[in-house]
């Protein structure tokens, strides 16, 4: 139960999914301009990462590995991850047009936003069962909402600073985001001994 | 024909650098550079992937069915990262293990399909082969010019020699995930600075998404230019 809890507090805080291990940045830096939609891409990420954790595991140990099909784990992952997000959009559509119309048109984003190819092949390398999966995708996502809500808070606040010119746009951003991995450097202190 | 192939070299390199005038691939720019020889082994595998990537979509943009191209594109591309990850496991397994799970993930690098939707879509397949060798390039010293300030300050190494006078304490803030926000964060500042403007402060809104998004918009933008 313990090790359980721990995949969660470690892939959500101490190896946090942007800060530290550098996976979906571009999202990170692109959809950080207001909390709200920050917010919905991570609610939707949540869901999407949680679910491919879910398929991805379930998919390598009862079909790739018995098929002694190992290396072709990059290939199957990304296809698998673009057509469950195409199911999850159409899925969603149908029976809840609510939580359609809060994530939907961040779904097709997620495709190829590089963290969720990145948890089904830590989890894969990590040897996590189907749990230990599901876990550790909750976790990182979860962390990667904390981060990027926490970014876009701060860049409402830039807009009012008096930012030096050379500094304006993407550099002052990434400011930010290095003092925020400096201070989520301070969770590996959590990280079980 | 000859100048336009340096041009598309050119291009790459200067103009439309991947990482620093595009920023496109932030997350490889940023995970991998904890040393000038990561970066370098980095950016190589990129460009191998991104040359034959272009030049297959190139060959095949006639056959491939306009409404399914993104899938087809995503496929040609992983199966060709899979073909040099096999590689390097097999002949670079030090490299390998630096690089560890970047190497699959060249497939999501915003780059390649952004070039392959951009560019080799569009343009016959010689073109499209130094296209690559351009923004492969681009991105190749990029990387390498982030490891080596990386390194040097925070190992006081460069390429693995020592370099710094013996009383130099490294700061090793550097090489850990701070110190690559923070040399990105100067390196963009210093380029606004002596005016080399980046395009990064006029990004489409919308469009911010990664891949599929920045593709997107790559096509669109190329074609208002035409």
């Amino acid at each position: 139960m313990t090790s359980l809890i721990m995949i969660v507090v470690t892939t959500a805080l101490v190896n946090n999914v942007v800060l530290s291990q550098f996976l979906g940045i571009c999202s990170f830096l692109g959809v950080s301009k207001q909390i709200r939609t920050s917010a919905s891409l991570g609610g939707a990420v949540i869901f999407v990462i949680t679910i491919a954790s879910a398929v991805a595991s379930l998919l390598y140990d009862y079909v790739l590995l018995p098929l002694d099909l190992d290396y072709l784990k990059t290939i199957v992952f990304i296809l698998v991850i673009a057509a469950l997000v195409q199911m999850v959009e159409m899925f969603l559509k149908k029976t809840s047009p609510a939580v359609y119309k809060a994530l939907g048109i961040y779904l097709p984003l997620i495709t190829t936003n590089c963290a969720v190819l990145g948890v089904a092949l830590t989890n894969v390398q990590d040897g996590y069962n189907l749990l230990e999966s599901v876990l550790a995708g909750f976790g990182t996502a979860v962390g990667y909402t904390v981060a990027i809500v926490l970014l876009a808070g701060i860049r409402g606040r830039l807009e009012e600073a008096d930012v030096p010119a050379p500094f304006q746009g993407a550099p002052i951003v990434l400011l930010c985001a290095a003092l925020m991995a400096i201070a989520f450097m301070g969770f590996s202190g959590l990280a079980l001994s | 024909m000859k100048s336009s192939w340096t041009e598309r070299i050119y291009n790459g390199v200067v103009k439309e650098n991947p990482s620093l005038v595009l920023m496109l691939g932030m997350c490889p720019t940023l995970a991998v550079t904890t040393s000038a020889t990561n970066g370098f082994g980095m950016g190589l595998s990129t460009m191998a992937v991104l040359i034959l990537s272009n030049l297959v979509i190139s060959a095949l943009r006639k056959v491939i069915p306009d409404e399914v191209r993104l899938p087809a594109y995503i496929v040609i591309v992983a199966s060709l990262v899979t073909v040099v990850e096999l590689l390097i496991e097999a002949y670079l397994p030090s490299l390998y293990s630096a690089l560890g799970i970047y190497i699959p993930l060249i497939v999501v690098n915003c780059i390649i399909l952004g070039r392959a939707e951009a560019y080799a879509s569009k343009n016959p397949p010689m073109l499209s082969v130094f296209d690559g060798v351009g923004m492969g390039l681009g991105f190749t010293v990029a990387l390498v010019a982030i490891g080596l300030l990386r390194e040097l300050f925070g190992a006081g190494t460069a390429f693995g020699v020592n370099v710094m006078p013996g009383a130099y304490q490294p700061m090793s803030i550097f090489i850990k995930a701070p110190g690559a926000f923070l040399v990105i964060a100067v390196i963009i500042a210093v380029m606004n600075g002596v005016g080399l403007a980046t395009k990064a402060n006029e990004k489409v809104e919308g469009c911010d998404g990664c891949c599929a998004g920045c593709a997107v918009c790559d096509g669109k933008g190329e074609e208002e230019r035409k």
